[in-house]
């Protein structure tokens, strides 16, 4: 039977919009399909989107890409009950092009890279839902839509539908869908005068400020974000799934209780509540994600659970764009050779070993476990927060002490092994080779 | 925590997202197999609240202020007591600064 399109692109974010853009400029007959009213109109995240893959295909994507601000600031702060140790960083450089990190809001990105792909030639199909996919002799032939006669037939379904990816799961492709390796996000978007921001978080212009949490949230596996929009800031948490279930806490409680520390009071003082929202996070890393290549299907972004969220990092729309660009092209060159089978389609797996979509992830797979650990989560914080404490400490006119013993002193108070202190270093270390 | 954020309840925390409700139900309990669960986690990780605990030891939910999230069905611990889908193209959830 006839295709309707060669490619047909399950999902308009950011990994989705990539593939449309790649399979349309390789030649081919692309159709993309959201089922929000508009792109981004389902997603959410922290969020800062690190664009610099844009360069290989958006030439100068800076001078029209949607952007609260550009991050020239991040922090990374250690948080215990009212403590708090921030390592914080600043550079003028990355308030220029290239740039390094931007804030967006999603309903203004993902419909502008959607954008980029009916630009490309792709057509755009919104308010309609892929309910599951079509298959012939177990190999993917096409999708199904709620849309009245809504089956559509192509050579190559490219499954960018995200961290619920029910395409995947239908597709036998995820050996362990589970909640191990699944975090919720919630977040508060406060608005602010724009001056106030620039005051609270010392940066000017379309300059912003990015900070990720870890101890953020007690009781419970997770961490916490707070990030500047041009009239807003973004500030949240992410929590363990098992984890919350199991402290019976409600997500918006630690937000609450986020939003009180003596470290984030006084940046979010005040502000108005204009949109509360949550999502799904897939951060199993290398070890959670499925098989990503099928006969007539490859997966990406979020499905693939691709996101990399590894503590001092939380990057999962660059991953995204990276493995959707990978994604296009190789529908693109598998359909020009002629093979889309799972052999032909393969050539999606080898570019996103050899770039930083995969090459990231292997090097950091062990971080994420680590991240969300009991010792990194409920143990370090507080023996971080004491050691620094005790060193800046003055007690006059006792001399101060020596490091050894303070390490010695406070990991005993703390309840930290040595042992496990050196075993939890060298994962970390290992993996920064 | 403060007393400064108490000011905004469940309800106006939920007034700030827009919803295009569906007719139908995306998401389907089925009471029954609620009655015995345990663990209710439904009830503390929807990020919406949109699982009441009844003092029957079921549950009672409503689909229309739903994030689309997928936590509920995640970490539901009855087999077969939550039919999770999308709600039909255009309906459900619009977010506006995700
Ligand atoms: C709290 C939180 C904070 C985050 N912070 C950051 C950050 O600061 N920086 C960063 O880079 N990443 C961050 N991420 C991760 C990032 O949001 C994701 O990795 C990224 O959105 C993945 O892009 P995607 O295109 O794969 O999936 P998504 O963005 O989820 O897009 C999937 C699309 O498919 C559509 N869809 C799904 N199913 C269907 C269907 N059946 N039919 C039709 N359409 C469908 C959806 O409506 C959606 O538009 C964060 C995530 C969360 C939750
Ligand atoms: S976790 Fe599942 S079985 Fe338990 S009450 Fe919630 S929906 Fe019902
Ligand atoms: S999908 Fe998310 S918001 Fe919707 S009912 Fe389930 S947990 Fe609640």
């Amino acid at each position: 039977m006839a295709e309707d399109f060669d490619v047909i692109v399950v999902g308009a974010g950011p990994a989705g919009s990539m593939a449309a853009l790649a399979a349309a400029r390789g030649g081919w007959s692309v159709c993309l399909i959201e089922r929000g009213p508009f792109p981004g109109s389902k997603n959410m995240y922290g969020g800062v989107v690190y664009p610099r893959i844009l360069d290989q295909v958006i030439d100068r994507w800076w001078e029209d890409v949607p952007v609260q601000r550009f991050i020239t600031r991040r922090q990374t702060m250690v948080m215990e009950s009212d403590r708090a140790l921030t390592v914080d960083y600043r550079t003028a450089a990355w308030g220029a092009p290239p740039y390094n990190g931007l804030t967006t809001y999603r309903s203004d990105f993902d419909r502008w890279l959607a954008t980029k792909a009916t630009e490309a030639g792709a057509t755009l199909v919104c308010s309609t839902t892929v309910t599951g996919l079509l298959l012939e002799h177990d190999r993917v032939v096409g999708v199904r839509t709620d849309r009245p006669e809504g089956e559509l037939r192509a050579k190559v379904v490219i499954a960018c539908d995200g961290v619920n990816s029910f395409l995947a799961k239908e597709a036998g492709l995820y050996a362990n869908f589970s909640a191990d390796h699944l975090t919720l996000g919630v977040k508060e978007v406060l608005r602010f005068d724009p001056a106030t921001i620039e005051e609270r978080f010392g940066v000017t212009g379309r300059e912003g400020c990015d900070i990720e949490i870890l101890g953020a949230t007690p009781g419970v596996l997770g961490g916490g974000f707070c990030y500047t929009n041009y009239d807003t800031v973004a500030i949240g948490i992410i929590a363990k799934l098992p984890s919350l279930a199991a402290a019976k806490v409600r997500p918006e409680d630690l937000i609450a209780n986020l939003k009180a520390h003596p470290a984030i009071e006084p940046l979010v003082r005040g502000g108005e509540l204009v949109e509360y929202n949550a999502h799904m996070i897939p951060e199993g890393g290398l070890k959670a994600m499925p098989q990503v290549v099928t006969d007539g299907m490859v997966v990406c972004g979020d499905a693939a659970h691709l996101t990399l969220a590894a503590g001092i990092w939380l990057e999962g729309v660059n991953f995204a764009m990276g493995s959707g660009l990978a994604a296009g092209e190789a529908a693109a060159e598998a359909i020009s050779a002629g093979d889309w089978t799972a052999a032909g389609l393969g050539v999606y797996r080898t570019k996103i070993n050899s770039t930083f979509v995969l090459k990231d992830h292997e090097k950091l797979q062990h971080i994420p476990e680590l991240v969300l650990s009991e010792r990194v989560q409920f143990a370090y914080p507080a023996l971080i927060c004491d050691l620094v404490e005790e060193l800046f400490t003055v007690r006059n006119p006792t001399p101060k002490p020596g490091g050894i013993k303070v390490l010695l002193d406070k990991a005993r108070a703390n309840d930290v092994k040595l042992r496990h202190l050196a075993i939890d270093g060298l994962k970390a270390l290992r993996s920064f080779r | 925590m403060t007393e400064r954020y108490d000011g905004v309840s469940f309800e106006d925390r939920m007034a700030t997202v827009q919803f295009s409700v569906a007719d139908t139900a995306h998401i389907v309990v089925d009471g029954d197999k609620c009655q015995g669960c345990t663990t209710k986690a439904c009830v503390s990780v929807c990020p919406a609240k949109l699982f009441v605990p009844l003092s029957s030891g079921g549950v009672l939910f409503n689909y229309e202020q739903c994030f689309e999230c997928g936590s509920c069905y995640v970490v539901c611990n009855e087999a077969g007591a939550i039919s999770w889908s999308y709600p039909e193209g255009g309906k459900g959830v619009v977010l506006r600064h995700g």
